[in-house]
Parts: C-alpha cells; sequence; structure tokens
C-alpha cells in the first residue's frame, strides 16, 4: 500500500454517503412533514465501503505478486507452462477438495437449515443457474446475441403443462418430453436464422421469443390462455405423499442435481473439439470456418444444446410454480437471464453460476431496498464495465502440459 | 512435375464490378507461386474465390490432391474446401484472440478430427486419446514454428510477427497439400520478412505443400517465387518468372503509370 494514498478509500467512503445521502441518511415523512437524519446508515456504508477498498488492495496486491512470480519463473524455467501447472496443482489441490466439500455440506444442509421459503427462493435461483448456463453455451461460447432463450424456458414449461392437463403426464416423464420438444424447438429457430449474425440475430430471436408467447396466450384450448395451466403436480417421489416442505426440499434437490449435472456437461464440453469449434466460430466467423470448422452445425449444436437445458429448467420451473401463465415468459426474463451470463463473464462457467445467483438472490433479499432495485443494478453494471469488463468471473482458458505426461 | 490447382476462366462480379474477369491460373505441386499487382486489382477476391468465401460467377477451380482424383471445388463451403486440403492465411490477422495459442492451432486440426458432442460429454475413450492425439500434434507444429514457449499465452497478446506465424501454425494444422497466404509480409520489418523467407521454403520443403501468396513485398516477391502472376483491374496482365515479370511492360505501366 503506497503510504500516500492511505486515506484514498475514506475518501471513497465519504464519496459514496454524499452521494447516497437522498437515500440512505434523509427520510423525509411526508405524512407529518418532518426529515429525519439517519447517521447510523451512513456510518455503517462507509465502514463498508473502506472495507471493500482494503479488501481489493490486498487481492491487487496478491494478483500482482503471482503474476510476478510467474514472470519470474518463466524467465527461469525453459518449460514455463508444465513447471507452472504442476506446481500450482500441488499446492491447490488441496485447497480445492476442501473447498469442495465444504461447498458440498452447506448445499446439502441448505434446505433442512433454513425455511421453506429460503428453499423456494433458492430452487428459483437454481432454474435461473440452468437457465444462465444453458445461455452460455449460445452466448458465451458461441458468440450469438440470443434475446429470447426463455422461450424455450416457457416451451418446456407448457410441454410439461399440457401434458398434464390433457394426459395426467408427471413429472418425471414430462421431464425427457419437454426437453426434446424444446431441443427441436431450438433447431427450428436456428435453421432460418443461420445467416445472421449479431444485431439482426438479436431481433429474431426477440420475436420468435414474442411468437411463442403470444401463442400461447391465444392458443387457449390447449394452454389455457391468460389464465395459464393450474394445479400442475410436484415430482413424484416413490407414491409418497410430501408436505410442502418436503416436496419444496425434494425439487431442491432435483434442481441442485440438474446444475450439477449441466457443469460437468459444460466443463466437458467446452475444451472438446465441438465446444473448441464453437468458441472459435464466437470469435471469428469467417476465420472458424477457413479453419475447417462447419459454422452450420456448430449453431445448429450450441441451440440444441442450450435449449434442451432451458426445456428442463422449464419443467421444474412449472412444477415449483404449479401453475404457468404466458406473462412468467416475457421480454424482461430473456433479459434477466442475459444479464446473468454478462454480469459472471461470457463463457464463464463458474461466471454464470455466480451471475445467476447474485441476480436472483440479491434483489430477493434486499427487498427494503426494492425501490432502488433498478438503481443499484445500473449502478453496479457501471461498476462493472469500468473495472471489471469481461464479467465477475471471467472465462479462463485452459492451460495446457506439455512432456512425458502427454 | 504435377499441376495441383488449375483455374480456368475465373470471373467474379459485384453487382456492376467485374472485380475478376477470367483469370486462368495453375500451381504445379512443390511450386512457390506469388500473385501481384496494385491495391484493388482483384487479388484477394481472387484468393476468396478459390477458397469458396465468395463464389464465382464463372470458371472453374480444380484441384488435384496427390493420390486423390481431380474435382471441380467452386461451390463448395469453405470448411469443406479446407477438408480438402487448401489451407489459407488472412491479409488482416484473423487469428482466435481470445483463445490460447496451442488452441488456435488445434482449430486448425478440427478437420482432421471425429469426435461430436456425445463423445464430448461422455468423454469415451477414442475421444479422451484422440484429444491426447491433437495436444501433442498442435504442440509440435508450434515447435517447429517455434511458438511453443508461448503455447499457453492467449493469442492476441503475441507479438505482430507471431501472430503471422501462429496463421501460418493454424493453416499448417489442417494438413493441407496447398497453402495460401494473403499478404504474410504485411506490417513485418526487413529482418523479420527474412525469417518469414526462410520459414516459407522451410515448409515449402518439410510439408510437401505448394505455396500461392499474395505480396506487396517486391524483394520477398522477387527472390521467393518461381513464377509470379500479376493483376491489374481484375485481368491478368502479366505471367512468368521474376525477372521477365520485372521488364514486362503491362506491369511497369500498371504499376508507374503510363508515359506521356
Amino acid at each position: 500500500m503506497g503510504k500516500h494514498t492511505w486515506y484514498r478509500p475514506w475518501v471513497s467512503a465519504l464519496w459514496m454517503v454524499v452521494l447516497t445521502l437522498p437515500i440512505f441518511v434523509v427520510r423525509v415523512n411526508t405524512v407529518v412533514g418532518e426529515v429525519t437524519w439517519r447517521w447510523r446508515n451512513a456510518v455503517v456504508l462507509a465502514l463498508l465501503v473502506v472495507t471493500a477498498a482494503y479488501a481489493a488492495r490486498v487481492y491487487r496486491r496478491l494478483e500482482r505478486d503471482a503474476g510476478w512470480s510467474s514472470r519470474l519463473r518463466r524467465l527461469a524455467g525453459w518449460a514455463p507452462a508444465r513447471y507452472h501447472a504442476l506446481e500450482t496443482r500441488v499446492g491447490e489441490r488441496r485447497l480445492r477438495v476442501l473447498g469442495r466439500v465444504a461447498l458440498a455440506l452447506v448445499l446439502t444442509a441448505f434446505p433442512f437449515v433454513t425455511g421453506l421459503f429460503q428453499t423456494g427462493i433458492m430452487v428459483r435461483a437454481l432454474i435461473f443457474v440452468l437457465l444462465a448456463l444453458g445461455l452460455n453455451v449460445i452466448i458465451g461460447l458461441g458468440g450469438m446475441l440470443h434475446l429470447g432463450y426463455i422461450a424455450f424456458m416457457a416451451v418446456g414449461a407448457y410441454t410439461y403443462g399440457i401434458l398434464y392437463r390433457f394426459f395426467g403426464v408427471g413429472f418425471w416423464p414430462a421431464l425427457p418430453a419437454a426437453a426434446l420438444v424444446s431441443t427441436v424447438a431450438g433447431i427450428s429457430l436456428a435453421l432460418p436464422v443461420l445467416r445472421l449474425r449479431g444485431d439482426y440475430l438479436a431481433i429474431v430471436t426477440l420475436g420468435f421469443s414474442e411468437i411463442v408467447r403470444i401463442v400461447i396466450n391465444n392458443l387457449t384450448e390447449l394452454t389455457g390462455g391468460p389464465q395459464g395451466i393450474l394445479g400442475i403436480p410436484k415430482p413424484w417421489f416413490f407414491g409418497l405423499d410430501l408436505s410442502l416442505r418436503q416436496s419444496t426440499r425434494y425439487l431442491y434437490f432435483i434442481a441442485l442435481a440438474f446444475v450439477i449435472l449441466l457443469v460437468c456437461v459444460m466443463r466437458r464440453f467446452e475444451n472438446s473439439r465441438i465446444g473448441r469449434a464453437l468458441t472459435a466460430m464466437g470469435e471469428d466467423e469467417i476465420a472458424a470456418a477457413a479453419m475447417g470448422v462447419d459454422t452450420t452445425r456448430a449453431k445448429l449444436v450450441a441451440f440444441a444444446l442450450g435449449s434442451f437445458w432451458a426445456g428442463i429448467a422449464g419443467v421444474i420451473f412449472a412444477s415449483q410454480n404449479a401453475i404457468i401463465v404466458p406473462s412468467s415468459f416475457s421480454i424482461a426474463q430473456s433479459i434477466i437471464v442475459l444479464s446473468c451470463v454478462v454480469l459472471g463473464g461470457m463463457g464463464s462457467i463458474r461466471g454464470s453460476i455466480v451471475g445467476a445467483l447474485a441476480l436472483i438472490l440479491i434483489p430477493e433479499y434486499l427487498r427494503e431496498f426494492s425501490d432502488f432495485r433498478i438503481l443499484l443494478f445500473g449502478v453496479v453494471l457501471v461498476v462493472m464495465m469500468i473495472f471489471r469488463p469481461g464479467g465477475i468471473l471471467p472465462k479462463q482458458r485452459k492451460v495446457y502440459t506439455f512432456g512425458e505426461r502427454t | 512435375m504435377s499441376t495441383v490447382l488449375s483455374v480456368s476462366g475465373l470471373t467474379k462480379d459485384f453487382g456492376g464490378l467485374r472485380a475478376v474477369n477470367d483469370v486462368d491460373f495453375e500451381l504445379d505441386s512443390g511450386e512457390v507461386v506469388a500473385l501481384i499487382g496494385p491495391n484493388g486489382a482483384g487479388k484477394t477476391t481472387f484468393f476468396n474465390c478459390v477458397t469458396g468465401v465468395y463464389r464465382p460467377n464463372k470458371g472453374r477451380v480444380e484441384i488435384h490432391p496427390p493420390g486423390g482424383a481431380r474435382r471441380d471445388i467452386v461451390g463448395l463451403e469453405p470448411h469443406r474446401i479446407t477438408h480438402k486440403g487448401l489451407a489459407r492465411t488472412f491479409q488482416n490477422i484473423r487469428l482466435f484472440g481470445g483463445m490460447t495459442v496451442l488452441e488456435n492451432v488445434m482449430i486448425g486440426r478440427h478437420s482432421r478430427l471425429h469426435a461430436g458432442v456425445f463423445g464430448a460429454i461422455l468423454r469415451d475413450r477414442a475421444t479422451r486419446e484422440e484429444e491426447q492425439r491433437v495436444i501433442a500434434e498442435s504442440y509440435a507444429i508450434l515447435q517447429r514454428m517455434g511458438l511453443d514457449r508461448q503455447a499457453n499465452d492467449i493469442a492476441s497478446n503475441l507479438p505482430y510477427g507471431a501472430q503471422r506465424r501462429l496463421e501460418i501454425a493454424r493453416a499448417l494444422a489442417t494438413d493441407p497439400f496447398i497453402l495460401l497466404l494473403d499478404e504474410p509480409a504485411a506490417g513485418m520489418n526487413p529482418q523479420e520478412t527474412k525469417a518469414l523467407r526462410a520459414l516459407i521454403l522451410k515448409i515449402r520443403d518439410t510439408h510437401g505443400v505448394s505455396i500461392f501468396l499474395i505480396e506487396h513485398d517486391m524483394s520477398l516477391v522477387m527472390s521467393l517465387a518461381e513464377r509470379i502472376y500479376v493483376m491489374d483491374y481484375g485481368r491478368l496482365i502479366a505471367t512468368g518468372p521474376p525477372e521477365a515479370v520485372k521488364r514486362d511492360p503491362e506491369v511497369i505501366r500498371a504499376y508507374l503509370g503510363e508515359e506521356v
């Protein structure tokens, strides 16, 4: 820490307090006509900002030191990549295993420790994690701006809803059916838009999403129209009659299992032949084609894979809410999923998860501040653009090792 | 020597503009041939017609791979043409900037591999072995091109000359028998250009590829190419060995203008 800059976090804190004075400190009671000054809020806020600023400094210094040591190592060693990878692996592995065990414990204990309400919120967050990871294939890897992703979740949810309404089909049989229908929908959207790029693709996907929503809204005999489909059952659990609390826990674990499955699938996919080809296409379509990548196929794969997971998320969503109405699948929802991916870091699996959790959980727990939600959201996005343009956890390219082991 | 690429009567129009006008072209096995011409002569358009980026209005582009049958590749998509054994680089470098150097080369191997989506997700034995093989092969190519130390660096962080080399490495990874280079020396200093010349000759000799390049650097073209084609306003105005082309009055007129 430079000696001339010790006061800078305090300046930032003061600045933040001044900025948020009208929101956090001054309260005007228009009924009684009096103004209260809540200075305690200002102090708490200032302390928070200072702590965050110092933490950021320490983090940055660690990062810089790490950069230096690897650079030195690079100068010293002939095969830097290999040394680097091995050295970090030995020390990191224990920490990583420990972290995973802790995470597993927390995730398992969560629905038993917290109440019904919290578990419900978490299920919703996990559904958005699924959506963000699915959309990440299309946007993060394939570089295709898809603004109508929620439509595929609608297709999945309504497949379950309609199958239940007319044939009494339950959660588990509906799951593969919905995934299949939604994949087919994804491919049938992809086929006509294969030639489109950037803004044009965004407009067409946006339009598609609206078409889906409006069709659902007007196909009253099949979908129940604006009233939606009611009484969609919770997942079957060996024929037992579960209480609401139990079934919410059950749904939580189902959603969690699918998130874990999807993370595994994505981790394998992103560094595979097709995943690499898709990433290359996202970077430069013409160059990718010139290198022998069949871009048509890559796009179809991206849309199929993305829509598949949206379909699964849709079934879980329908089951959690027990009712599905067209207005749940509005453009705003697509934008939220998109924000999750962008905020977390495009192309990054961990980023998508963190982005989705942040964007769903934080607003839930900040209900008192709901008036400023959009305002804070805007501030966060601007700050992100300045300090971390790649997202919270940007994509790290895989480091390969060479030598006897390969 | 046998012909590996023969183009006849190639014509490409953009609206009312005839960018390439009835061009005939031949490339023999193991040859280094250059295409030169003033700016806007249609060189890159010709290139793009051969590699499938544009579809020519008229003409034939026939390839004759070693040990394979002769065939017309007009109308094939770019990735199919790459699969057939034509690899290219770009005038303005088009690397996958966010990916590592090694990954760029691994993309080049794409059309020689087979793993599909389900293979990637299930990660069966064949896929794992193929993945190990492509890492080893790509690393070997980087070693030959002197880029192995940067294997895990992000491609866009490489210095300019290394980026050009990486583009060539990536093209070589597709196992071509014809390598098409679009202004490989653009933006290079004389030392780098000299190194590039040696590199191109080495590639020709060790990989057994025929090389077709567009270039503006006359010292490189004259010392490297065995034959030169000269284009101006979409037409072929001269062809032959470097000395003959250098003295050709048509060529001098195209480059320096007419005497008055």
